[in-house]
């Protein structure tokens, strides 16, 4: 209980922390909301209407205050791009982030535990050489490239899908997770490569301890081994590597939807940075710093069953 | 281990073959006849009917208040929704709209309208002459807080409605010009959210949008023109940002249209059969705009220097394959009455000369500069690349600096702080003024710090005359002004290659930054 409440006051501290960094950075970089929005016709005079319109017109730190006491009474604000409420947008964008972050990563886990298992247990043999290597061309791949290639190949040439015929989760359920698909697995494939390499190395040394002799000389057998000792320990590291795989693939999202022309929170994110629609922007900043705390803390909960030794203060 | 050396052989001809495509496309360029050969088989007739993707590049950002928007990319789109009191046509002629028939008193100062009985607002009302008057005031400001949302509209002294089919417009300074302005949009005065919603009296009604996404718009079966009425029915404007997500989308069937594909993309669509091309103008003055008042620009013989050190037909061969039109002022091929294709033989390149010019100045081994470039315009940062190397030719050292659109609009458009730069400009409305009165010397609108009393006096003249034809003559001495003094080294009106499935037709081209969605239609099989 104690823990929940310590891991509470972390994630408003870091809230607290990125929402004034990133505010801070729209400060110091040039442009203005305001003449970004009116554009080249615009005469002073409407510039400074609108700047005061929109508050823009007083120190950063009054702006952050004011922004800061309507967020924490649930009010976002209102984009100034689009004249609707970030709060509203985002409940739009977040299913196609969540769908494709869950996506990626059950590809990940369905490749690289049995991947990694496999080349673990055949360290030496020519199969694993070859997996290896094949293991380190796809990890040295940025997403974006299998991306391209994904879209060029299924879809270009063999036309198992139609690249940027993307339907809303609303329109259609079935048709938006199929068209997720592909990104799903150009986000995942350089993480499953890593993860393979982790896994492995991970058994691997794992294997060597005295623990898997000791349980040998019992007479266990070699699965057994594997699934009952080696692998609980092996996976403790593996598993934060996943959980900064997640923070990872909401990361990666925002370029793999440029590629893809997903209409996701990654293409708003990078649109409002360039029209300093910062309502927008402070929104999604705060909603992606929660959910890496979060996955942190759930990380930190699974250590704690996987191996009751390690015990949360 | 089989397994494995066929995907290791999967994945090395699939590597193959894309290096493959890559060759061929830039293989391909005699595309001439099958233009042609498109261009035909779209005479088929037109049917009734059907929808269209279209592709923008970007979403309408400003907003959907036809007052408020500002950007090109979102008028093009408004335009299927708002009318004015009158509307331009493909050859820049003005037709009545939301009026029937117009006047302007002799002295230019007041401008009478007689409105079209029963034109309908898409949400079923009529337009009323309040409706007009609610209108112009709100551009004007004067029923707002005072700022003019349109700032033409700052000459509006008063609009009356002497009866409920005629709408007078009252100027502050006789004004002949002003007609031009009133393609504005006419809105319901009942409706307060046309950011949110927007209500027209277009050929086409507004459904719902999804930011990053789309603009649906429907068709209006009540439009008061029914000799013009939208062939589609409906019109999806689908947001494309990445320029090879056209591509892609073009080829793979998920949009129908693209209004402006470059030259990269041509390259890689040409070879598809199912595509057509249109070409026309991009009406947009691309420029090496200068800052007059920063040295060295402040020298006239520096700036003709610059000029005569350029090759532009080489800057369009390699940045657009040779398409473009060259031009020597503020003024595009489109805007025939004030156009003068003569300026643009004025400075062709004469390297000897540029030195020359550059020597007088002061400057005998040049000198460096720098272009500052807005990053998301592919063809002015192509276009900026050809100039620095064709400027080094005469000892100038130009160095590119990206900089983001925004910075751009604060620092180099509004602070004027830069030097050069690389960008397209546009007219807002079928005005000579709408390119002209920037470079007054005390234009708000003025970036380039553009300072010649000859020609603020021109325009001057101009604001006054109320006769057409020396409007024309006057503007166009301000054209040869601006010209002779280099002002900024104009390059080009970009071409415009509009990218449109087979089995559609009717595109036209305007010269206004505008998508006419009425006019296409699919063809019949």
């Amino acid at each position: 209980m104690k823990y929940v409440i310590k891991k509470i006051g972390t994630l408003i501290i870091t809230l607290l922390i990125v929402s004034f960094l990133s505010f801070l950075a729209f400060s110091i970089i040039p442009g203005d909301a305001a003449r970004s929005k009116l554009g080249t016709e615009a005469t002073e005079e409407q510039v400074r209407a609108l700047q005061k319109e929109l508050g823009l017109d007083k120190p950063v730190l009054v702006q952050y205050g004011i922004w800061l006491k309507n967020f924490v009474t649930g009010d976002m604000g209102e984009s100034y791009s689009y004249s609707m409420p970030v709060s509203e947008m985002l409940k739009n964008k977040i299913p196609i982030t969540i769908a494709l972050t869950i996506m990626a990563f059950v590809i990940i886990l369905l490749v690289s535990v049995p991947v990694g298992i496999f080349t673990a247990q055949h360290v030496g043999k020519k199969l694993d050489h070859i997996i290896m290597i094949l293991n380190q061309v796809i990890m040295s791949v940025p997403g974006f490239f299998i991306g391209i290639l994904i879209t060029y190949i299924f879809g270009l040439i063999l036309r198992w899908f139609t690249p940027g015929a993307y339907v809303s989760i609303s329109e259609n359920f079935w048709g938006f997770l199929r068209y997720l698909i592909a990104p799903a697995i150009a986000i995942a494939l350089p993480r499953c490569a890593m993860g393979v390499k982790m896994l492995r190395n991970s058994v691997i040394s794992q294997m060597e301890m005295d623990y898997v002799r000791t349980a040998s000389a019992r007479g266990n057998g070699k699965q057994r081994i594997m699934y009952r000792h080696v692998l609980k320990n092996a996976i403790i590291p593996v598993i934060t590597f996943w959980g900064m795989t997640i923070a990872d693939i909401v990361a990666n999202s925002i370029i793999i939807e440029q590629v893809f022309t997903i209409p996701g929170m990654g293409s708003l994110l990078v649109t409002s940075i360039s029209n300093r629609d910062y309502p927008v922007v402070q929104g999604i900043i705060v909603l992606v710093a929660a959910l890496v705390v979060v996955i942190n803390f759930v990380v930190d909960l699974l250590y704690g069953k996987i191996d009751p030794r390690i015990s949360l203060r | 281990m089989k397994k494995v050396r066929k995907l290791v052989m999967l994945l090395l001809v699939m590597a193959f073959t894309i290096v493959l495509g890559g060759c061929q496309d830039s293989k391909e360029q005699e595309t001439e006849s099958q233009k042609d050969s498109s261009s035909q088989t779209s005479e088929a007739g037109p049917t009734m009917g059907g929808s269209i993707v279209v592709g923008i590049p970007q979403d309408l950002e400003d907003s959907l208040d036809p007052h408020k928007s500002v950007a090109a990319g979102t008028k093009e789109v408004l335009f299927n929704i708002y009318e004015g009191l009158i509307k331009p046509d493909e050859q820049g002629n003005y037709k009545d709209a939301v009026a029937k028939s117009h006047s302007i008193s002799e002295d230019g100062k007041v401008y009478t309208f007689t409105l079209r009985e029963h034109v309908k607002f898409h949400d079923g009302t009529e337009v009323t002459a309040e409706d007009v008057k609610y209108s112009i005031e709100r551009c004007a400001g004067i029923n707002g807080d005072g700022t003019p949302l349109v700032a033409a509209f700052s000459n509006v002294e008063k609009v009356e409605i002497p009866d409920e089919n005629t709408v007078e417009i009252y100027l502050n300074d006789a004004d002949t010009e002003f007609l031009a302005y009133l393609i504005v949009a006419i809105i319901p005065e009942h409706c307060t959210d046309l950011d949110k919603n927007p209500v027209g009296t277009g050929p086409f009604k507004y459904v719902s949008r999804s930011p990053q996404e789309n603009i649906v718009l429907e068709k209006f079966a009540d439009y008061w023109d029914t000799e013009n009425q939208a062939y589609l029915d409906k019109v999806t404007f689908k947001i494309v940002g990445d320029s090879n997500a056209v591509v892609t989308g073009l080829k793979a069937g998920s949009i129908d249209m693209y209004p402006r594909i470059n030259a990269t993309q041509l390259a890689q669509l040409e070879d598809e059969e199912d595509l057509q091309f249109y070409e026309g103008g991009m009406n947009l003055i691309q420029a090496l705009y200068l800052n007059n008042a920063a040295e060295p620009f402040d020298d006239v013989r520096v700036r003709q220097a610059l000029c005569y050190a350029v090759n532009r037909q080489e800057v369009l061969d390699i940045v657009a394959d040779g398409r473009g039109t060259i031009i020597g002022s503020s003024m595009f091929p489109a805007f025939e009455k004030y156009y003068m294709p003569e300026l643009s033989e004025r400075y062709n390149q004469d390297i000897e000369k540029a030195k020359e010019l550059l020597k007088e100045a002061g400057y005998p081994d040049g000198f460096e500069m720098t272009i500052s470039v807005p990053n998301n315009y592919q063809q002015h940062i192509d276009t900026a690349q050809v100039l620095v190397e064709q400027l080094k030719q005469v000892g100038i050292k130009a160095e590119i600096q990206l900089i983001e659109w925004d910075s751009w609009l604060s620092d180099v458009y509004a602070d004027r702080n830069y030097q050069s730069t690389v960008v397209g400009v546009d007219a807002a409305y079928l005005s000579g003024r709408a390119l002209m009165e920037r470079f007054a010397s005390d234009a708000e609108k003025n970036f380039i710090n553009y300072n010649n009393s000859e020609y603020d006096k021109l325009y001057e003249q101009v604001k006054k005359s109320t006769d057409e034809q020396e409007q024309i003559e006057l503007y166009k001495k301000m054209e040869t002004l601006l010209c002779d003094d280099a002002a900024n080294v104009y390059i080009q009106d970009m071409a415009c290659e509009v990218a449109l499935r087979k089995n559609y037709g009717g595109y036209v081209f305007y010269p206004l930054y505008v998508q006419d969605m009425s006019k296409i239609y699919m063809i019949s099989e």
